[in-house]
């Protein structure tokens, strides 16, 4: 069974029919791919399938569950964590309150142990510490847990969003535009990034990219969308030589 | 044990709390404490407390609030109404404990009640609707008249007469005119108390997932949702605790005076304004900053009314003073190189 399963997903605003009959299959461990020109409904199918918007058609299901009226937050619950096109980190929290704040809704206790420290406290707090520590051990970022997320440099910021991503044990990661803005080197270690999140947890990402060399170098199949339906789809190498591709988006 | 630096600078702020009491206490029995400074002490407290109560929600929820004051007013009068009822049949200290859990549970109730349309907005709305609902909670008090005698309790929004009180009857709230009466059961000893257990609650809370949750509220609340935090909850939860203490704040206020109105100085928009100076120049989302500013800026103006007419123009500077040694980057600096002068908390440098 396939662990994300889009049917026929349709969203308008207004006349503008922002995403039409929209399928998708990515199969558990893959790494998927969505390309396209600007404005072609990438970021909106990302919101689709966080709960951002609501579809006026279509199916969304996550390893069977359906989670296509499901909201933001019940989606992340159900296994699906993202990052922004733009940085959406918690800038004056530190590093690792950033993590923290990723494991909150796995490492429980009530509010009224929060206020007086009691009960459970101790014992979930040193839980919550320990696997923080144990993901930004596992990205490199354990030197820099108490600076505020504000100070990191770009790249770093870009990074600590995945280990907060990660922090919530998705079963499905959506990155949307991880190498945006990026130099070559911050471009080449982010490869590596994601290289290890597929190895250390075995995860199945979908991102959303302009960089070709990026996607070409990593993602094993790809969905090309423009103007809100789908081009093509298929293998990578596959559909970056299928001439209608070229000739929408990569230029002749 | 190791100790991490959060759980240090608490410490230090329980006890710089604690040092304060101490000193005012040992002047007071040695007779270096004037009465005019006494009656200060108390009031202090409650506005320390108040301005804790508004950093968490200003500082920690990120949300501006200035209607902080009718919570406190909330607060003051529940409790007084309580008191000055029970002031023959409750022994004087039992009957101050439930005065307070009366107070904070109903400013709790009305924080509550009130975050719901409220804590939709944002920014300037959040703030404005705050100010009109300190506005509205002043306003209806002044127009409560309650009144009791043998057959019970008697309510009414016109007057007193409307009461229809046998001559047995005693009025409890009469209008603008408020409560005369109540007991004056708070002292600096119980302030201080208060005002410890409200930085506990505070502190913990910031250094719990509950605050962390609220802290990545204020940051960026769509990155908070897509990592599963239920925004609202949190939102209330924040806006709710501070509401109480806020009220904690009232029932001090309200035992430490005989005679309580909901006037305009005390509990209008001004005092809420006032408060907020506080907490800005305090440092906003410090804690411990809220309390010293609080102390600092409200002991001044009383302490300069010998000066008379120079008496608002040195608060002024002072305030401007505050603002540069809190805020100004440079000043950070010089301060931070400064204690570490001190051997505060001194790097030792090995030179080989």
């Amino acid at each position: 069974m396939a662990l994300l399963d889009v049917t026929n997903l349709s969203i308008s605003f207004g006349g503008l029919r922002a995403v039409d009959d929209f399928n998708m299959t990515i199969e558990k461990g893959e790494l998927y791919g969505l390309i396209g020109p600007n404005g072609a409904g990438k970021t909106t199918v990302f919101n689709l399938l966080t709960g951002v918007y609501k579809p006026n058609e279509g199916k969304i299901k996550l390893d069977g569950e359906d989670i296509t009226r499901k909201n933001t937050i019940e989606i992340n619950h159900a296994g699906i964590a993202r990052t922004f096109q733009n940085i959406r980190l918690f800038k004056q929290m530190s590093v690792i309150d950033n993590v923290k704040v990723g494991l909150s809704e796995r490492y429980k206790y009530s509010t009224l142990e929060s206020l007086l420290h009691v009960g459970r406290y101790k014992k979930v707090e040193k839980q919550i510490d320990d696997e923080a520590m144990r993901l930004l051990n596992v990205f490199d970022l354990a030197g820099e847990r108490d600076t505020l997320a504000s100070n990191l440099p770009y790249g770093k910021q870009r990074k600590l969003e995945i280990v907060r991503a990660m922090a919530t044990d998705p079963k499905l990661l959506l990155l949307d535009e991880p190498a945006a803005g990026m130099n070559p080197n911050e471009t080449k270690e982010l490869m590596e990034t994601i290289a290890l999140v597929r190895k250390e947890f075995n995860m199945t990402i979908l991102l959303i990219e302009h960089d070709m060399k990026l996607v070409s170098g990593i993602c094993e199949k790809l969905t090309v969308l423009n103007f809100g339906k789908v081009l093509c789809q298929g293998e990578t190498k596959e559909v970056l030589t299928n001439p209608e591709v070229v000739k929408a988006y990569l230029g002749e | 044990m190791h100790m991490d630096k959060k759980t240090k600078d608490n410490l230090i702020t329980y006890g710089i709390v604690i040092a304060a009491f101490l000193v005012v206490e040992v002047l007071a029995m040695t007779g270096k404490l004037s009465s005019h400074m006494g009656g200060l002490l108390v009031p202090m407290t409650y506005y320390a407390i108040i301005a804790v109560a508004l950093n968490l929600c200003v500082g920690i929820l990120g949300e501006l609030s200035i209607g902080h004051c009718g919570f406190m007013c909330i607060g003051a009068f529940t409790s007084a109404t309580f008191s000055k009822v029970m002031a023959d049949k409750i022994p004087s200290g039992p009957r101050f404990f439930i005065a307070f859990i009366i107070g904070i549970a109903v400013a709790a109730l009305f924080g509550f009640l009130i975050g719901i349309p409220v804590l939709r907005l944002k920014g300037d709305y959040l703030a404005i609707v705050t100010l009109a609902f300190g506005e509205i909670i002043k306003n209806v008090i002044n127009a409560f008249y309650i009144g009791v005698d043998s057959k019970g309790f008697h309510f009414s929004m016109e007057n007193q007469m409307a009461l229809n009180l046998e001559s047995d009857g005693t009025m409890i709230i009469n209008g603008a005119m408020g409560i005369t009466g109540t007991p004056k059961d708070a002292n600096f000893m119980i302030g201080i108390g208060v005002l410890l257990i409200s930085l506990v609650i505070v502190l913990n809370l910031i250094n719990s997932r509950d605050g962390r949750a609220i802290m990545a509220i204020r940051d960026n609340h769509i990155a908070a949702e897509a990592s599963g935090i239920n925004v609202t909850r949190y939102k209330m939860l924040a806006f709710t605790i501070s509401a109480a203490i806020a009220g904690s704040a009232g029932v001090l206020y309200s035992h430490n005076i005989t005679t309580l109105t909901a006037s305009s100085q005390y509990f209008g928009y001004n005092a809420s304004i006032m408060i907020l100076v506080y907490v800005v120049l305090g440092g906003i989302g410090n804690i411990r900053g809220s309390v010293v500013a609080a102390c600092i800026l409200y002991l001044l103006p009383e302490l300069l009314r010998g000066l008379n007419k120079y008496r608002m123009l040195i608060y002024s500077i002072v305030l401007i003073v505050m603002m540069i040694v809190n805020w100004s980057p440079k000043v950070i600096e010089w301060r931070k190189r400064t204690f570490a002068n001190f051997g505060f908390k001194k790097k030792v440098k090995v030179v080989k």
